[in-house]
């Protein structure tokens, strides 16, 4: 079972358009977004089966009491993350959610034993099941601690998916926690890369982060038209750092209509979806190698 | 005036917008909050910088008061410490700096040393003092640096344009959260209206007064366009999806430097977002 | 010799789990008493340093030897401390390793992965 996964760096370079073409172009019986905080691949991926969805717990919440509060302000003194404050309009101490880390400093230094960590739902786990299977999850607004969810998303793709041949991972922009815990045991990232300043900076450092975890990388361009310069900068780095280089995509407004008519660029007979075709087959073969 | 601007992704033009209504106005403070992926400085090319070093508190253990009580490793939520073979073992990285540790000691074995975790950069380009954060890779989190470049004085007495996180995680909550305005920037997609949803959530939550740029905008259906309208949310203006605009963009120039077409759309934009604050003001008193 | 190994399941005849730090149990086989014990592991739910207490429970254990797929290098750095050997198993059942790992063909673990949140540029 071979495991693909894509990434980008930043958002907007293509990566999920990139991916569902790949699910449409490979038939891939099993596939997971791992962009919990904006999930997208499901817009463009539909399932007629229900989602089972499950709760996903991150990081406690401290809750202040009251009844019990002697008003002491410990709590606030001791908190490092500025999340418990006096509210005036109901003369208690309360904890902002969003700012609060779990970490039970203010449960420790409370003489009365008013402050308590609770569980606290930090998004929801979903899975659609039935020829295929579709992993994905959506994080909670506002919580941390993301690399877990992700792991959950990766795990509950494995558990029901062991005779697939090939898993197709949308990845998680950036390259903090989230996409690190999407890396773990993939066989090849595709990074899809744009020709900006931006684009470029970011591809760098996603490649940084996949080679470090010795995994192989294959590189794509996308709108590669956009810059010329650019892109045979990019094609550049690729050759000068032993980095499989998959193909180009032009930018294609076609592409767009694709998306908003919720159709992978692999459905529609456009420039992207006819290049998007030969990126696939290259990477494919990249990936039969690996 | 605190002007935030946000987008449920990257890549829809938030840092275009942020730079050029910055770039625009008389004088005005640019600040980038995206400090894991920060872009701004690249178009506005500061001079004269002041760098500070942001550090955040972290654990370190004097050994000949530990007595392997392992206190301290049972109260860590982190897992950031470690007891082996007679000795603590404190994983900084990990460390999230909350104190406890320090607090639950009772040998008053550890104290705490400074851990740099970035930078603060201050800079001026023209008639824009731009401030940018940094965030050394592989550190948990950047909210010690955006909370250092909001306190920034200067901040006060300006017209500020803060360039947001993508997303709607916790540093983008923290970059708003003295906001008097929001900007949402959408793109003409599925997943651009999809993504819009989140952020409009997220402002919602934080009662911000907000409007939404329709960017790139194509002819034909425009998704986040109708969900504006759907959801009943103000449309300050829009920018056309304009291949010069962004070749401009791909290579690092501010495009109210480089046409007078986007000087007018940028200073109309301004005078929308200042006139909706002004009403924002009044409705309000 | 205690040999821990991560599992699936805690009966006997479990696979080898494929993560370390999540591992949802901990298996420990004594070479001597040819006792085997399964014990919880109170890391897998953590949100984060799961690694650093998966590798604390082993450390406190007992265990001489890990027999992993893979590890991570906060776990690495505990489990180096303790001088605990590193194994890396093979596919199959923990039965499989274990046998493999008593008639020497199991290789020491040398690819330590990069801990969640990036060491990059502790990279030598």
């Amino acid at each position: 079972m071979k495991q693909l996964l894509i990434l980008s760096g930043k958002g907007g370079t293509g990566k999920t358009t990139v991916a569902s073409a790949f699910i449409r172009l490979s038939h891939a019986k099993a596939y997971a977004d791992c962009d919990i905080d904006a999930p997208n691949l499901h817009l463009v991926i539909h399932h007629e089966s229900p989602a089972v969805s499950s709760d996903y717990y991150g990081l406690p919440k401290a809750e202040i009491n009251p009844d019990k509060c002697i008003q002491c302000d410990q709590c606030q003194s001791a908190c490092r993350f500025d999340a418990i404050s006096k509210s005036n309009q109901y003369n208690q101490y309360i904890v902002d959610p969003f700012s609060c880390e779990g970490c039970g400093v203010c449960e420790l230094v409370c003489p009365v034993d008013a402050i308590l960590l609770k569980p606290a739902i930090a998004g929801e786990l979903i899975l659609y099941k039935n020829d295929t299977i579709f992993s994905t999850a959506q994080l909670k607004m506002g919580s941390g601690t993301s690399g877990k969810l992700v792991t959950e998303v990766k795990r509950q793709l494995k558990l029901d998916s062991e005779h697939v041949d090939l898993t197709i991972i949308d990845g998680s922009p950036g390259i903090g926690c989230p996409v690190i815990a999407s890396l773990s045991g993939v066989d090849m990232v595709l990074v899809v890369a744009e020709p900006t300043i931006s684009g470029i900076s970011d591809m760098e450092r996603i490649i940084k982060t996949a080679t470090n975890f010795r995994v192989k990388v294959a590189v794509c361009i996308n709108k590669y038209d956009v810059n010329m310069k650019n892109t045979e900068k990019i094609m550049e780095y690729c050759h000068k750092h032993d980095i499989s280089y998959a193909g180009i995509i032009p930018y294609d407004p076609d592409a767009v209509k694709a998306i908003n008519q919720g159709l992978s660029i692999a459905e529609l007979d456009c420039a992207a979806g006819r290049a998007v075709r030969e990126v696939y087959d290259k990477t494919a073969d990249l990936l039969s190698r690996v | 005036m605190k002007i935030a601007v946000l987008s449920g992704k990257g890549g829809t033009g938030k840092t275009l917008v942020s730079v050029n209504l910055a770039a625009v106005s008389d004088q005005a403070v640019y600040v980038d909050c995206d400090v894991e992926e920060p872009n701004g400085y690249l178009f506005l090319k500061p001079q004269n910088i002041e760098t500070e070093i942001v550090s955040i508190p972290i654990p370190q253990v004097e050994e000949s008061l530990c007595t392997g009580c392992r206190k301290c490793v049972d109260f860590c939520k982190f897992n950031a410490l470690a007891y082996i073979g007679n000795s603590l073992v404190i994983f900084e990285d990990i460390c999230h700096s909350c104190g406890g540790c320090v607090t639950i000691c009772p040998e008053k074995a550890l104290t705490e040393k400074a851990k740099e975790i970035g930078v603060v950069k201050k800079g001026t380009s023209d008639n824009v003092m731009v401030l940018s954060g940094m965030m050394n890779i592989g550190e948990a989190s950047g909210i010690p640096i955006i909370k250092k470049l909001l306190k920034n004085e200067s901040l006060d007495d300006s017209l500020t344009v803060i360039d947001c996180p993508p997303g709607s995680a916790c540093t983008v909550m923290e970059s708003i959260k003295d906001a008097d305005y929001c900007i949402l920037v959408a793109e003409p997609s599925i997943f651009g209206a999809h993504n819009l949803n989140l952020v409009v959530e997220l402002v919602r939550l934080f009662h911000k007064p907000h409007g939404v740029i329709l960017n790139k905008c194509l002819d034909g259906v425009n998704p986040s366009e109708e969900y504006c309208k759907k959801n009943g949310l103000h449309i300050i203006g829009s920018l056309p999806y304009d291949k010069e605009l962004g070749t401009m963009n791909a290579i690092g120039l501010v495009a109210v430097k480089e046409s007078q077409q986007y000087r007018e759309i940028f200073t109309g934009l301004l005078q929308a977002v200042v006139e909706e604050v002004g009403h924002e003001a009044t409705s309000n008193t | 010799m205690r040999i821990a190994i991560p599992v699936d399941q805690n009966t006997k005849n479990t696979d080898v789990c494929i993560s370390f730090g999540r591992a949802p149990y901990f298996m420990f086989f004594n070479t001597e008493t040819k006792e085997t014990i399964f014990v919880k592991n109170e890391a897998a739910d953590s949100q984060g340093g799961a690694g650093i207490k998966a590798a604390q429970t082993l450390v406190d254990e007992g265990a001489d030897v890990l027999l992993t797929p893979r590890c991570g290098e906060n776990a690495a750095v505990v489990l180096q401390k303790a001088k605990v050997k590193i194994y890396k198993t093979l596919s199959g059942s923990v039965q499989d390793n274990l046998v493999a790992f008593e008639n020497g063909k199991l290789e020491t673990l040398d690819e330590i992965h990069p801990g969640f949140h990036g060491h990059q540029e502790e990279q030598k």
